[in-house]
């Protein structure tokens, strides 16, 4: 099943964070406990299920920007909906945060599909407009930790087999977004989707249509994020999240996900976004100033770009070839 | 069953793009769509409002002051226009004024005259302008993502060199350029750009450099067999958003007084929407400089008016959002709507 050629991208990712892990370890050996590297997961579990939801939308050509803004939307309602109503279980927020989401990703995948606008400058629309609507909500006020209810803060710090809630959604989500692209219709008419768009049309496939989905569960993902993120802070404000969409995408790019479209798996963008998250709290643990992170991260994205184009270039667009295939 | 009418990825608009003439006699009726002239009724209408609802808007002062919360962002949009009508596109922009304030502000704390840090400032931005374009044309990778790229490496450069320091002497002279007058309430930030947009409308419209940029963007490859060096255009043209953002910042960090790491923060989406909003096709190939000049007056009096009646600036936000979309969603709307039969037949 794991085919060395179509998955050396992959490998070679996942060598360098368990290099980079080991490295960091040398240094401190204190990062390399089951805790810390626990927590580490934890902490990088959101920018997961986010690179996850982005994913789905950079396979058909598309870009989600909104993202961050859909996160601090949907977090900030549902914070103010714990102040109100105390008495509500953590799942109905969760399943709420998924709904409102999922509206907010079908806005942007209705403009995209329905009117045909290229999706960046739809979601660099909706990323100011959903960012926005949140200041009059308040009044620009802060949901505070201590108007958060005990069940809204408490529900995804329960543990089960040693993990929280936070690492448990974002294996789910990887398993289930796994299934969905390698084992059904629905993900594999993404990559075809975005493959080649032309003959995507003549195999039945409409690719507007597509991005549109992709857009939906991106939308979903984000708002189930929204609600993570709030109550792991234990705050909401405008500013929650804000240009978290650049570290999606990046965790994406370093996943060796193409934005041209058709390329890229769920272990690419799991590693990616691992990647990120191992750099943010390994900096502190060693002793760099977390200013460098910017930087870290950037020159990182760029060899990505580099090293991916080259990828590219040699094997060609054959992701469709295997499935057919099988 | 709609096969005449496929919208294909983000490429559906590109259908559109094949039909643009060299030149081509206009109506009246025509010409009163130009995006341009609905631009203008849509900026009247904007300072109508304006002076509707706040006495203080005509006030000259006022006016003056309210220039200087777009220029430099303005000053950037032009070379962009020119850069997204060619196909490409640079979101590292707000970094490279970042990067550039920081190069200033270290060689200033050094000693450095008012005469260097304004060669440093564009220096830095065509070095950054440069390595972008080399990015994109030598490893043939889209623009978005290395800019992305650059865009956290050129900021974070300055995080690293500044962290949560800033950088606050500069010589005396240097205030000059972002907060001097020319004459009466014109600053010297506004005539530069009038200058400049001049300069930049001449080079897209006039010249043969301007319609070979048209040519890349409409047909890269036909561009290229009918002997355009297309490679080298796109990296001129990375070079040269990346010196315009280099000025962008001399003018802001002589405004500010000061650098931060977070200094322009966002400003390459407000640089983008100006674009946009000024009827350049995100997907390259069309566009035009006068549009882009109405659409900085357009958002910049939407801003200071809405700044005038207290509404604050993170709602402005959701109304310039709105806008980026109407703007493009209103056109295809209108055409299909004027045009249902043709679609279906």
């Amino acid at each position: 099943m794991l085919n060395a050629t179509r998955h050396q991208r992959e490998i070679a990712l996942a060598g360098i964070v368990i290099l980079l892990i080991f490295l960091i370890g040398l240094r401190a050996p204190i990062f390399l406990t089951p805790t810390s590297l626990r927590d580490v997961f934890s902490d990088t579990s959101i920018l997961t299920i986010l690179a996850l939801g982005q994913m789905l939308v950079i396979l058909t050509r598309g870009i989600d920007l909104s993202v961050a803004s859909n996160l601090a939307l949907t977090g900030m309602l549902l914070a103010m909906l714990s102040t109100i109503a105390p008495g509500l279980p953590g799942a109905v927020y969760l399943m709420l945060g998924v709904v409102i989401g999922l509206v907010l990703g079908a806005i942007n995948g209705l403009l995209v599909w329905r009117l045909g606008i290229p999706s960046i400058v739809v979601t660099l629309g909706t990323l100011s407009i959903y960012r926005g609507i949140i200041f009059p909500l308040r009044g620009g006020a802060w949901v505070n930790s201590n108007e958060m209810s005990q069940p809204f803060l408490g529900f995804p710090r329960f543990t089960l087999l040693g993990f929280d809630m936070f690492s448990w959604l974002a294996m789910l989500i990887a398993v289930g977004i796994w299934f969905l692209l390698a084992h059904t219709r629905f993900g594999r008419n993404f990559y075809a989707a975005g493959g080649n768009p032309r003959a995507a049309v003549y195999t039945g496939i409409d690719p507007a249509r597509e991005q549109f989905l992709a857009f939906c569960l991106s939308g979903m993902l984000a708002g189930l994020c929204g609600y993570l993120w709030v109550s792991r802070y234990a705050v909401a404000y405008v500013e929650t999240a804000l240009g978290f969409e650049l570290q999606v995408i990046a965790a994406c790019v370093i996943g060796g996900i193409s934005i041209a479209g058709g390329i890229g798996t769920v272990i690419g963008a799991v590693l990616g976004a691992l990647f990120l998250g191992v750099v943010k709290n390994a900096l502190p643990v060693v002793g760099i100033s977390p200013f460098w992170q910017m930087g870290i991260s950037g020159i990182v994205i760029v060899i990505a770009v580099i090293l991916n184009a080259r990828g590219e270039r040699r094997e060609g667009r054959r992701i469709l070839r295997p499935a057919a295939a099988a | 069953m709609q096969a005449k009418q496929i919208p294909i990825g983000d490429a559906g608009p590109r259908a559109a793009r094949a039909t643009i003439p060299d030149r081509l006699p206009r109506s009246t009726g025509e010409l009163l769509l130009r995006w341009e002239v609905l631009l203008l009724i849509f900026l009247a209408l904007v300072i109508l409002i304006n002076i509707q609802l706040s006495p203080y808007f005509l006030d000259p002062y006022n006016l003056s002051d309210a220039t200087f919360s777009f220029t430099e962002k303005a000053i950037v949009a032009l070379p962009m226009a020119l850069l997204i009508i060619a196909g490409d596109i640079d979101l590292s922009v707000a970094s490279i004024i970042a990067l550039a304030s920081t190069a200033m502000g270290a060689a200033a704390a050094a000693g450095a005259p008012t005469p260097v840090l304004l060669l440093i400032g564009p220096i830095v931005g065509l070095a950054c302008g440069i390595l972008n374009g080399w990015l994109v044309t030598y490893f043939a990778v889209p623009a978005i993502i290395v800019t992305i790229g650059t865009m956290s490496l050129y900021r974070g450069i300055s995080y690293i060199a500044l962290g949560d320091q800033a950088y606050r002497t500069y010589p005396e002279g240097f205030d000059y350029f972002g907060q001097g007058y020319v004459f009466w309430v014109v600053s010297f930030e506004f005539c530069l750009f009038l200058v400049l947009a001049l300069l930049f409308g001449l080079l897209l419209h006039k010249t043969s450099f301007g319609r070979r940029i048209y040519a890349i963007g409409n047909n890269p490859t036909g561009a290229l067999f009918s002997g355009i060096d297309v490679e080298r255009h796109r990296l001129v043209l990375f070079a040269l958003v990346g010196s315009m953002s280099g000025l962008a910042s001399v003018l802001l960090t002589s405004r500010l007084g000061s650098t931060r790491p977070n200094i322009a923060t966002a400003w390459e989406l407000e640089i983008i929407t100006m674009v946009v909003l000024g009827g350049v096709n995100i997907n390259g190939g069309a566009g035009t400089i006068p549009g882009v000049f109405i659409a900085v007056f357009v958002m910049g009096f939407l801003t200071f008016g809405m700044g005038l009646l207290n509404i604050p600036g993170i709602v402005m936000t959701v109304l310039i959002g709105l806008l980026l979309i109407l703007a493009i969603a209103t056109p295809i709307l209108i055409r299909r709507l004027t045009l249902p039969r043709r679609r279906s037949a």
